[in-house]
């Protein structure tokens, strides 16, 4: 289908473009930006007058809970939900249930979504079998699956060996690892940052160190193997040091946030909210301001909205009790921008990190709007504000403290590869 | 969120006992003259009141408990209200019920109170916002956040012993603060009655994060801890403790940390020494401490069905009962 999208104003970080452009697409891809090429005949017309237009939203973590969570959501409908969103691209970590490590897992996971055909699903392999951290997973299959990358997901590598062994072989095929740093002792029997919140409320904690002693294990290992490497999820302002002084010595390691950790803190749990039961938790203003500040200066390359959906149930116990994690499509877009508004980085840059700073670490050809692109486009007005409500939430995971929040930003069209898979009624 | 809001109703009355974060000194001191009226009561030769007759009280343990749950039945009783109580730790959890199907089956047994022990911290809470509004929920002990009505016994206890000054008090409380729900709720209830001096004494392995913001003054040192204070409270050192590296040994413990006739030389003489119990003689006391001229600690026993009296009292006569609604 041939598309213009007129009038808007065009944010491609990756071409340095921001301003009033006309973008015209076709057979899936981006075939003119400000004039049409010859003889372009528009089957679609949309007008993006005092909206921006984008490139699709990529999420380095998102857990759409099939094979394995069918009760709390599936691929059909959490990929209609980033539609809904704007996000394009979606990286599903290993933890399925089938884990996957083994090819028919990905291949499952493929077909569902591209059944569905509302978002790119990429996965990551498991770095070790089952997410044991014994035996090493069939990495080289894996990649050939099609697997972006290779990680273990929450479930710690204890074995310092293993994990040695593991970087090792991934670079060897050329392979990213994905590492989220968490102590298996430390982390163990926590479920709040080990802070005066923590002490007030008799939660068990989990320190700074949880976080900070895995990773300084990684950097050593990352340094030594050479591998390409990737840390996700970071909570605290020590652990944005240790990263930005390693990619200040050159070492080949990139690193995300989720969107909710640069908005809240340990004081949101409140009277044991249990929305905000996260993993890793939620730490002190302290941490959020210095990973705010990470993201500014782009040691944290990319935002991600680490979804997990949860049935009600999964939310509806004692806090210690309740499983950790924040559904996180339907904010992604919102607290970014909130971040703008609050002074923390310009808009430009903070599109970059939800598109072209994850695609730069997926190493995919993705999160730009060049001529030749792959037609993955968000229009979104960005002066509308959404109210967040059971009602509005497009994900089947209701378990966001940002109930009740008004975000700005509301998402009108989504391309993917040249297909209109959501347009706002009415707009 | 105010901690208070959710067990207070519109009018500032107690309908929930849940934490005493948050109360006002005015609500401890009803608790607290409403149980000195009521501690008469076991000294009549018919034991009993009739405020809650007509009454359900249902007991929910989810975590094993001799004398918290006793005393609750008896206070229940000595006001006339029917007791259920129900073992959940060996009942239907462990066939697999959530929580809160539990509470909605105990719920529609047409109960008017439920008093709930649980080993997670904020369960209370969390039934007191799932519960239909006309009934109260008294915490018995959630996980490691609060025991609010062995603060208000302990409470008692000195005040009966030091009188109502509370501001001229020195109080230290020893041992395991991090896993203790009972130094959670004594320190708030003190703080909230005015006593600027309490301490908390123990290594750094049994207290929590940034102990200090909860206010108290933090001693690793037994001695200078209990130099010149008025008030010990000693609290109970699992077994358990030992195996998971937070201490090397009992001995070594009971060296450091236990309570003995000679440590306890450096309190003011008039000192009581109190304990929520079980105790583990040898372990945090020496048993000449336990039994000595002063100890409390039986009297904390006896405080404590008064307490709750009072708590059910007053939450109870607070809570607007469905017949008066309808």
């Amino acid at each position: 289908m041939r598309i213009a999208i007129r009038g808007g104003r065009l944010i491609d970080p990756a071409h340095g473009r921001d301003g009033r452009h006309d973008l015209y697409i076709a057979e899936g891809r981006v075939v003119g930006i400000d004039a049409p090429p010859g003889g372009f005949v528009p089957e679609r017309s949309i007008d993006a007058s005092g909206r921006i237009v984008c490139p699709g939203f990529i999420d380095l973590c998102a857990r759409l809970r099939e094979p394995g969570a069918e009760h709390k959501a599936t691929i059909a409908c959490e990929t209609h939900a980033a539609a809904r969103n704007g996000i394009t691209t979606l990286v599903v970590p290993a933890d399925t249930d089938p884990v996957i490590d083994e090819t028919a897992v990905v291949e499952l996971i493929r077909r569902r979504a591209e059944a569905a055909g509302f978002a790119h699903v990429l996965t990551l392999g498991a770095l070790t079998r089952g997410l044991k951290g014994e035996h090493l997973a069939e990495m080289a299959a894996l990649k050939e699956a099609g697997c972006v990358g290779v990680g273990n997901a929450l479930a710690p590598v204890a074995s310092t060996l293993v994990l040695r062994r593991a970087l090792e072989y991934a670079a060897s095929h050329g392979l990213t690892v994905f590492l989220t740093p968490l102590d298996p002792w430390l982390g163990a029997t926590g479920c709040a940052h080990d802070g005066q919140i923590a002490a007030r409320l008799g939660l068990a904690g989990i320190p700074v160190a949880a976080e900070t002693a895995a990773l300084g294990r990684d950097l050593a290992l990352i340094e030594e193997t050479g591998v390409r490497a990737h840390i996700g999820r970071l909570s605290s302002a020590r652990a944005c040091a240790m990263v930005a002084r390693a990619q200040a010595e050159g070492l080949p390691v990139t690193a995300d946030v989720s969107a909710h950790h640069l908005h809240l803190c340990e004081q949101d749990i409140g009277r044991f909210d249990a929305n905000a039961h996260v993993l890793p938790p939620l730490r002190t203003l302290r941490d959020r301001e210095a990973l705010r500040a990470a993201v500014a200066s782009g040691t944290l390359l990319a935002v991600c909205s680490d979804h997990q959906p949860h049935e009600a149930d999964a939310k509806l116990d004692p806090f210690g009790l309740t499983e950790p994690g924040i559904s996180g499509l339907d904010t992604l877009l919102g607290l970014t921008l909130k971040l703008v508004d609050e002074g923390v980085l310009p808009l430009a840059e903070a599109i970059a990190r939800i598109t072209r700073g994850p695609a730069g670490v997926l190493g995919i050809d993705a999160g730009q709007l060049g001529i030749g692109a792959v037609a993955d486009v968000c229009v979104f007005d960005p002066e509308r504000h959404r109210a967040l409500t059971a009602r509005t939430l497009a994900s089947r995971g209701h378990n966001t403290p940002f109930l009740g929040w008004e975000l700005r930003g509301e998402v009108t069209h989504t391309l993917l590869a040249g297909r209109v898979v959501y347009a706002h009624e009415g707009a | 969120m105010n901690p208070a809001s959710i067990q207070l109703d519109a009018q500032g009355r107690l309908k929930h006992f849940l934490t005493i974060e948050g109360l006002k000194r005015q609500h401890l001191i009803d608790i607290l003259d409403t149980a000195e009226s009521l501690t008469g009561v076991a000294e009549r030769r018919v034991k009993k009141l009739p405020t809650l007759r007509g009454k359900t009280v249902a007991n929910l343990f989810f975590e094993s408990s001799t004398r918290t749950r006793t005393t609750f039945e008896l206070a229940a009783k000595r006001l006339s209200a029917d007791v259920l109580t129900v073992n959940i730790a060996t009942s239907s959890t462990s066939k697999g019920e959530t929580l809160l199907d539990t509470v909605r089956n105990i719920e529609a047994m047409q109960c008017d109170m439920f008093v709930v022990r649980h080993a997670a911290s904020g369960a209370a809470e969390f039934i007191a916002r799932h519960v239909r509004p006309h009934i109260a929920v008294l915490n018995a002990g959630d996980g490691r956040h609060a025991h609010p009505t062995q603060a208000m016994l302990d409470m008692l206890t000195i005040r009966r012993h030091k009188g109502p000054a509370f501001q001229d008090l020195r109080v230290a409380i020893v041992g395991d603060i991090l896993h203790s729900r009972v130094a959670r709720s004594d320190i708030h209830a003190l703080n909230v009655l005015g006593c600027a001096n309490v301490r908390v004494v123990a290594p750094r392995t049994l207290l929590p994060p940034e102990v200090g913001t909860l206010g108290v003054q933090v001693f690793h040192d037994l001695d200078q801890g209990l130099r010149d204070v008025d008030v010990v409270i000693m609290l109970r050192l699992q077994r358990e403790r030992m195996s998971g590296a937070l201490l090397p040994s009992a001995q070594e413990y009971y060296q450091q940390y236990g309570l003995t006739e000679e440590r306890l030389a450096v309190a003011r003489p008039d000192a009581i020494v109190m304990h929520p119990g079980p105790i583990n003689r040898g372990v945090e006391m020496a048993s000449a401490v336990v039994d000595g001229p002063r100890s409390v600690i039986l009297e904390q026993v006896t405080n404590g069905i008064a307490v709750r009296m009072a708590v059910m009292s007053i939450t109870l006569g607070n809570q607007s009962s469905p017949a008066e609604d309808a």
